[in-house]
């Protein structure tokens, strides 16, 4: 290389450099002969000339999108893959899918149902409260997983090269799979507790739909965040446990809405929290003695995912060729 | 090196101009992550971030260079020079503090390490590497039962199907380049892959390197082996402590890094080469 023979005879006159102790890391010690360094227009236009690209730029929205999709079974193995990974040192292995949201709700019935006795106020209230809290730890661990999607998969992100939005997507996908062996358990619960099954369990499908793209959405808004401020994870559970207490996970809020001395503002957030959303619909779906929906909720379930789909994705897309700085 | 770019017909494939990464670690300097260098590092983030305990890890430092098609390149240093970075920059896996890096195509880091998970099964683990690197599930399908051929996993028995936390760290070595190796590239860049597995495995994927060369545009080669470098590239990029030292000839480049390292053991590694049969091509 003709470019290389420059600085070649001028470092070969020089004796060699001493090597740097190891205790010096400081890196301003000794540092080398300056190369010889071309004008910088020079390249950028030898590059332009040769219609070389960017390496490691955005890509636009609509290609993107085509490079997610042409992951698609990426996203899919991946999450299965995690899924499997997480028994499979337990003795019981994959039955741990179902037993670990069925304790769960043994133990949310225990201190709500038995200690506190809220079930007085409430008809099927197992089936209420499992349905609740099945539907919330689908919402919250999305977004848990969101938060470390980026930070804990730098490794990942470093090596190989995909759309950064594959890892909530997938995350959020894993929580699906997670949900649908809950979901298996819940209906055992269901017909346990003398739930008859009706035409209107099928309208768990387009609820849960929507719940996926408001999961992945909100999943990938705090991906970004959690890529650039780590902290976030440790936040995070204090954020989403308020939340769950005001989504009426282990109580009505229909209930509360009766004693009129709440503010009707109050009211209205209660009842367009997406999580609650979300919850009531599961509930309306499975339980048939629960049939008080706020008005407009469909339109409200989809309102949110739409936002958070839409927007979530935006939001993460813009910060696509900042991943994997440490 | 106007004139030389104006006179050959070479194109391009990779163009450095200029090139700054820095690492940022949190937690790390003047507090030594106690409580109160962090809250002094939220109160005072509009100020310099290294009073702040944010410690700046400069490894590349304005690195420029040209890679052409056809060349297969060496990037030689000594440990911690920032030769793994500036591979990771070109491949757009880092981004750049200042200048550019411009590319033909999409270069890729020969590497699956990240995606495995040892939990799974060999066979999983294939199909999930090359999922990663974007094969389409036909393809995977296709390459699996020479991924496993080449990587000899079963040659013991059947240790496809365990998973791969049971596997000796040659073993899964060996399945990781096997996965890594299986997909074809414009520009290569390859991260001392080279050193892994059995001396039998070595040979095996000496050859399939240089098959994937055939196949590549441009190659970079990172590795600590000068004799490897010495086989696979004609023109080595010197690097250390994150400034590019020399870009030469191999010949010319790696007498001044043995000197500077005070290695003579590769020395003699010239004379002895056709002694190796399996070496050269």
């Amino acid at each position: 290389m003709a470019d290389g023979d420059h600085p070649g005879p001028a470092t070969a006159g020089r004796t060699p450099l001493p090597r740097a102790k190891a205790a010096d890391v400081s890196q301003v010690l000794h540092t080398p002969p300056p190369t010889q360094v071309p004008a910088e227009d020079d390249l950028a236009a030898l590059a332009a000339r040769h219609g070389l690209s960017v390496s490691g730029a955005r890509p636009s929205l609509p290609a993107y999108v085509r490079q997610l999709w042409a992951r698609r079974h990426f996203i899919t193995a991946f999450a299965t893959a995690k899924l499997t990974a997480q028994y499979s040192q337990a003795k019981l292995g994959q039955v741990w899918q179902v037993m670990t949201p069925l304790l769960n709700a043994a133990v949310y019935y225990f201190i709500f149902g038995v200690l506190l006795g809220t079930k007085q106020h409430v008809p099927d209230y197992v089936p209420f409260l499992v349905t609740g809290v099945f539907i919330w730890t689908f919402t919250q661990s999305s977004i848990m997983a969101g938060t470390r999607a980026i930070a804990g998969n730098l490794g990942l992100v470093r090596a190989l090269h995909f759309p950064r939005a594959a890892l909530p997507i997938s995350f959020a996908l894993q929580q699906l799979q997670q949900l649908l062996f809950s979901m298996a358990a819940l209906v055992v619960i269901l017909l346990c507790f003398g739930v008859p099954v009706a035409a209107s369990w099928v309208l768990a499908i387009p609820a849960l739909v929507l719940q996926f793209t408001f999961n992945a959405g909100v999943s990938m808004v705090v991906a970004r965040m959690g890529a650039k401020t780590p902290d976030i994870a440790q936040l995070m559970p204090f954020v989403l446990r308020t939340w769950m207490y005001v989504s009426g996970v282990m109580w009505s809020i229909d209930k509360i809405d009766k004693n009129d001395h709440l503010p009707h503002i109050v009211r209205l957030l209660l009842e367009l929290n997406p999580a609650a959303v979300y919850i009531d619909l599961m509930r309306f779906a499975l339980i048939d003695s629960f049939h008080t929906l706020p008005p407009h909720v469909w339109a409200v379930a989809t309102g949110w995912a739409l936002l958070a789909g839409v927007g979530g994705f935006i939001y993460f897309w813009k910060a696509e060729e900042t991943y994997g700085r440490g | 090196m106007a004139e030389q770019t104006l006179t050959t017909s070479e194109i391009p494939t990779v163009v450095a101009d200029r090139v700054d990464i820095v690492y940022r670690v949190n937690g790390t300097g003047a507090g030594r992550g106690t409580a109160t260098a962090a809250l002094n590092r939220i109160l005072r983030r509009q100020q310099a971030e290294k009073a702040a305990g944010v410690r700046k890890v400069h490894a590349v430092k304005k690195v420029s260079f040209v890679a052409y098609k056809g060349e297969a390149i060496g990037l030689i240093g000594t440990n911690g020079s920032g030769k793994s970075t500036l591979l990771k920059a070109v491949a757009g896996l880092l981004p750049v503090e200042n200048g550019h890096i411009y590319t033909d195509g999409q270069p890729s880091l020969l590497g699956v390490n990240a995606a495995l998970m040892n939990d799974l099964t060999g066979e999983r683990n294939i199909h999930l590497g090359g999922l990663a690197m974007g094969m389409s599930r036909e393809e995977v399908k296709q390459r699996y039962q020479e991924i496993v051929e080449f990587s000899g996993i079963n040659e013991k028995g059947d240790f496809i199907t365990l998973p791969m936390r049971t596997y000796s760290s040659g073993m899964a070595a060996r399945l990781r380049f096997s996965i890594a190796a299986a997909k074809d590239h414009d520009v290569l860049l390859i991260d001392e892959a080279l050193a892994t597995g059995d001396r039998s495995f070595q040979k095996r994927s000496e050859a399939r390197i240089r098959e994937l060369r055939k196949h590549a545009g441009t190659v970079f080669l990172v590795s600590h082996n000068n004799k490897s470098i010495r086989d696979t590239c004609e023109r080595v990029l010197w690097l250390e402590r994150g400034e590019l030292r020399m870009d030469g000839a191999t010949e010319d480049v790696l007498k001044e890094y043995e000197a500077f390292t005070g290695d003579k053991s590769d020395k003699p590694a010239k004379k002895a080469a056709p002694k190796a049969p399996a070496a050269t091509p």
